[in-house]
């Protein structure tokens, strides 16, 4: 009995935080686009519902009652893996990202940690799409996208680590209650931008959207999909770009932490907080979209491993050594 | 020179900047329009849909000249006629094959009694290629559905001739 309580409970808590997810990356599309045609002087969709906020549920709902085409000579098992993976990979993430004080399904002690490993799964699902297509766009994108996850994750994890110095502790909860006096985004600027165009990397956007080029690749590894297992990979991306934006709002936006401790602002809900960064953040990725040219292939990989990784690593030390000088190191 | 370029790229001054004019942008006027719900204004001299006008009393106007089926550089019109016990010449088949079509007006221009013209309507795409074979019957619906406006249209060009 025990035992069906405890399973009862936990897929309660579980759907608690999934089903909110799905709906907001549903209405972070709409917003998305939204943006994107604001920005080139368009209304963007508007139609479907108020606004227009019901327009990805409305495409959702086609994709859905689309074919599933599996082409002949693709390998079907890995064909139909690759979106699950890419999915659930993106939606297992969640599970240690803190909403708010208590808003978290587990609280585990390596969370930085747990996140990156999911994230850097995810370069499964791409690979895996791009190589069971059995065919040259997917291959091509799917090769693109691994190359560039991968060296980005590095300059991601310095970053990470930079962060880490500063807090003492891999606990997502107790990253956030350190920058109660300072958000980290001040000391740590230069990290946070480069933090921001490497989650612009990550998560294939402009001007890192290589793997996808439309104008060079089709659509790179989605190209052989179709139907539903088309809208599993565009729900694992938008929830991979979602859960960037909250880290990165974790990690140096101070979480669910008011800006300022002062009374109207200290009785709103931490939640509330959480969401507006999120926001904020994704905001800014839906500028970028707007306003940027796709990156080079060889431009994209200097980028990184010519100027993120060794500046970041120089900040590391920097940011050690300022610790470790003025006698500021958690203890 | 050199350095300015640096701090230029540091700073990520250009993205910045970039960002700022989008922000600006976001909360200019749309250019766009909700086109089912709203159209854009069309000129006058719209060339459209085609239509055949009749006459205030009823009696329609083409004579049949063949002017329009002569200059069409697309040859999509196809007239035949006959004469009427009252001595007038009137067409008995008056065909356009639209998709024949280049709407380039010159039917509408060539025309001496303003009988053939085109219409500001441009929203008729059918389902099936036989729908845009048109007929006398269907152009003289055409004519008599739009007539308030192609007659205002033919007002405002006259000037113009």
């Amino acid at each position: 009995m025990e035992f069906f309580y405890t399973i009862y409970n936990e897929t309660y808590k579980i759907l608690l935080l999934l089903i909110p997810i799905l709906v907001s990356v549903a209405l972070i599309v709409w917003f998305d686009r939204r943006v994107w045609g604001f920005v080139q002087k368009r209304k963007g969709p508007n139609v479907v519902g108020p606004f227009g906020l019901f327009q990805t549920v409305a495409d959702a709902l086609k994709y859905i009652f689309k074919e599933i085409i599996i082409p002949a000579s693709a390998n079907k098992a890995v064909f139909i893996l690759a979106p699950i993976v890419t999915m659930t990979l993106a939606l297992s993430a969640w599970a240690v990202i803190p909403l708010s004080e208590r808003i978290i399904i587990s609280d585990i002690n390596v969370g930085i940690l747990y996140i990156f490993a999911i994230s850097s799964l995810g370069v499964y699902g791409i690979i895996m799409g791009g190589w069971a297509s059995n065919s040259k766009y997917p291959f091509l994108g799917a090769i693109r996208s691994a190359a560039q996850m991968v060296s980005y994750e590095v300059s991601i994890g310095i970053i990470i680590i930079n962060v880490l110095l500063c807090v003492g502790s891999l606990n997502l909860k107790d990253i956030v209650l350190a920058q109660e006096k300072l958000w980290f985004v001040i000391p740590l600027f230069p990290m946070f931008v480069i933090f921001f165009i490497s989650a612009l990397a990550e998560t294939n956007r402009p001007p890192f959207d290589l793997p996808e080029a439309e104008a060079e690749l089709v659509a790179g590894y989605q190209t052989e999909y179709s139907g539903m297992m088309y809208a599993m990979f565009w729900l694992g991306e938008y929830a991979n770009i979602l859960l960037l934006c909250a880290l990165g709002s974790i990690l140096f936006l101070g979480g669910w932490l008011s800006p300022i401790d002062i009374y109207p602002f200290n009785i709103i809900p931490g939640v509330f907080w959480m969401i507006f960064k999120i926001l904020l953040l994704f905001f800014m990725f839906a500028i970028i979209k707007a306003i940027v040219p796709r990156y080079r292939y060889d431009q994209l990989m200097r980028l990184g491993w010519k100027v993120f990784l060794p500046f970041s690593l120089l900040y590391v030390v920097f940011t050690a050594s300022f610790l470790v000088y003025f006698d500021l190191l958690p203890k | 020179m050199k350095l300015n370029r640096f701090f230029k790229i540091i700073f990520l001054s250009e993205f910045v900047k970039a960002i700022v004019i989008a922000i600006k942008e976001i909360f200019k006027k749309k250019k766009t329009i909700n086109y089912p719900f709203e159209k854009g204004s069309i000129s006058p001299r719209f060339r459209g849909e085609h239509a055949l006008r009749r006459y205030p009393d009823g009696e329609e106007r083409c004579i049949a000249c063949k002017l329009c089926e002569a200059v069409c550089p697309a040859q999509a019109i196809t007239i035949e006629n006959e004469e009427r016990p009252d001595g007038s010449r009137k067409t008995t088949r008056y065909d356009i094959d639209m998709i024949k079509c280049i709407y380039c007006g010159l039917c509408e221009e060539s025309c001496p009694v303003d009988a053939i013209v085109q219409g500001p309507n441009f929203e008729f795409s059918t389902e099936t290629r036989e729908e845009l074979y048109y007929n006398k019957e269907k152009l003289l619906e055409n004519g008599d559905r739009w007539e308030s406006v192609l007659a205002e249209n033919i007002k405002l060009d006259k000037p113009y001739r």
